[in-house]
């Protein structure tokens, strides 16, 4: 013990009073680094997979603008392989704080309005903190403003909710996956003999092929099992099919352009989970695109700039 | 009790001769020690730092104009051997324009990749830092950013003012230097010349532990 203290304390000496370079320098900064949670970011480049939401949200201050377009089915010929035919949805879609959004669409297709919120439970992250997947919860509300025949609709039959739990992971750089199990409950279903409440599972994902172009996919399973049954509102057959999209996503700036082919014409849950009614096996498939352009409304920007 | 104890102080009397070799060894050591802490001490005044440093930079087009800041930008310098090392965590930067921000580290400087910006270099000036006084000064060294390092010779000011300095420098960043794409789409947006402001202030480094 008596000849420890004297040699470690030389050694420490001897250490000490080497040149202090450059990289300990580095090391002292390190030391002195503050931990800070990694959270994940751009799990996917926008707020919807193609049909389906994702777990992105808009941040706060922000705004998005969001055109979709569903054209007719490419083995409509005589109108132009469906160009001729364009359903529409408009959205805007506000970030509250940087966990939570609302807002709200409306389509051409039954003239439906939809109301929504999402909020981001949790955020994949790594650091000072770790979670392995994201988690998005998301509520809407589908009102359908086309009025049929003669018969009065009392405003809460016009309704549907749908709530979603999005879980996505990045696994890597370029592939993330959503699992999004779904529940709709239609208050009074479009088809004769349909229940009023339907479970689906959405999975969908996107590989990165360059820095701003990746391909998605996105499918929504409905667990139907009366679809034999189903009758429309003048009795003649209707079968209602799982929605499947394929598509690219490309990111030019400030926009987010993503071109696809579906068989789903809605583009509210109410629409694409509960009312698809095209075949990917008949070609009763639509080309389709999102665009979104996203606005900021934070006021630093001016001052920062000067 | 009493009879015990001074039974002891007997028997340290006793056996006391035979190690006082020991204890002035013991003392020997001891003095190192004090020597020691003293001169780690004295060293770590030599070292001046902070974990707070603005960085801001501006991206100037007629089309629009860019710009973010971090706030946690992290320097250290030894005034003795005027060694400095600058950096900060690319991900800090702040910007108005949130998608910007993702584009920022997810496509131009590709944070998870390279997640930091260095700069180690010399303070080639002669610097009396006991002195107030506002000075010219310059450092040459490596600078990195997205993988690529290249030599500057930075210039600025120093403030000195009671043992806080106070770098300031600005300093333009070709994205042609570091390999930064901007694909044709976007390119009217984003200027080719980066111009980056700092403005860091140095207090005497305290380790955390």
């Amino acid at each position: 013990m008596k000849f420890i203290a004297p040699i470690s304390s030389l050694l420490i000496m001897v250490c000490s009073a080497a040149v202090v370079a450059q990289d300990d320098l580095t090391k002292m900064l390190e030391q002195n680094e503050t931990k800070v949670i990694n959270y994940t970011a751009a799990t996917f480049k926008g707020t919807r997979i193609i049909n389906g939401h994702s777990v992105e949200t808009v941040k706060a201050k922000h705004m998005d603008f969001l055109i979709q377009h569903r054209f007719g089915p490419l083995n409509d010929i005589d109108n132009f392989f469906g160009l001729d035919i364009a359903t529409l949805r408009l959205g805007f879609e506000f970030g509250l704080t940087d966990r939570l959004m609302m807002g709200i669409g409306r389509t051409n297709v039954q003239k439906a309005v939809d109301l929504f919120a999402k909020y981001r439970l949790f955020r994949q992250s790594s650091g000072a903190a770790n979670m392995p997947v994201s988690v998005t919860l998301f509520g809407s509300l589908v009102t359908k403003t086309l009025k049929e025949g003669t018969t009065a609709v009392a405003f809460q039959d016009k309704l549907t909710y749908c709530t979603q739990v999005l879980i996505a992971r990045k696994f890597s750089e370029k592939f993330s996956l959503q699992v999004t199990p779904t529940l709709l409950y239609r208050n009074r279903p479009e088809a004769k003999g349909d229940d009023r409440v339907l479970f689906a599972v959405g999975v969908g994902g996107r590989y990165k092929l360059t820095k701003r172009l990746s391909v998605n996919a996105d499918y929504y399973w409905a667990a139907r099992d009366n679809n034999a049954v189903l009758s429309d509102r003048f009795n003649s057959p209707v079968s209602y099919n799982n929605a499947l999209a394929l598509g690219v996503d490309i990111e030019t700036g400030g926009h987010v352009f993503q071109m696809h082919f579906t068989n789903a014409l809605g583009m509210n849950e109410k629409q694409f989970v509960g009312e698809t009614v095209g075949s990917w096996g008949r070609g009763d498939v639509r080309y389709g695109f999102n665009i979104s352009r996203t606005f900021s409304f934070d006021k630093r920007a001016k001052s920062m700039i000067k | 009790m009493k009879t015990l104890s001074l039974k002891t102080q007997v028997d340290f009397r006793l056996i006391s001769g035979r190690f006082n070799d020991l204890i002035i060894r013991q003392k020997i050591s001891n003095t190192f020690l004090l020597f020691l802490f003293c001169r780690m001490f004295a060293q770590a005044q030599n070292f001046y730092a902070t974990s707070n440093g603005e960085t801001t930079f501006f991206s100037e087009t007629p089309v629009e104009d860019i710009t973010a800041v971090n706030k946690m930008g992290q320097a250290i310098l030894n005034i003795v051997t005027n060694d400095i090392v600058v950096q900060m965590n690319m991900k800090q930067f702040d910007f108005p324009n949130k998608l910007m921000q993702e584009h920022f580290n997810e496509n131009y400087i590709e944070s998870d990749k390279y997640p930091k910006s260095v700069f180690k270099g010399k303070i080639n000036e002669k610097i009396d830092f006991t002195k107030n006084g506002t000075y010219d000064v310059s450092a040459t060294g490596d600078f990195s950013l997205h993988g690529v390092t290249k030599a500057r010779t930075l210039k600025g000011k120093l403030e000195i003012k009671d043992k806080a300095f106070t770098f300031t420098t600005d300093l333009e960043v070709a994205l042609s230097d570091h390999k930064i794409d901007v694909p044709q789409l976007v390119f009217v947006k984003v200027a080719q010349i980066i111009k980056v402001k700092n403005r860091y202030t140095l207090t005497p480094y305290i380790a955390k532990k």
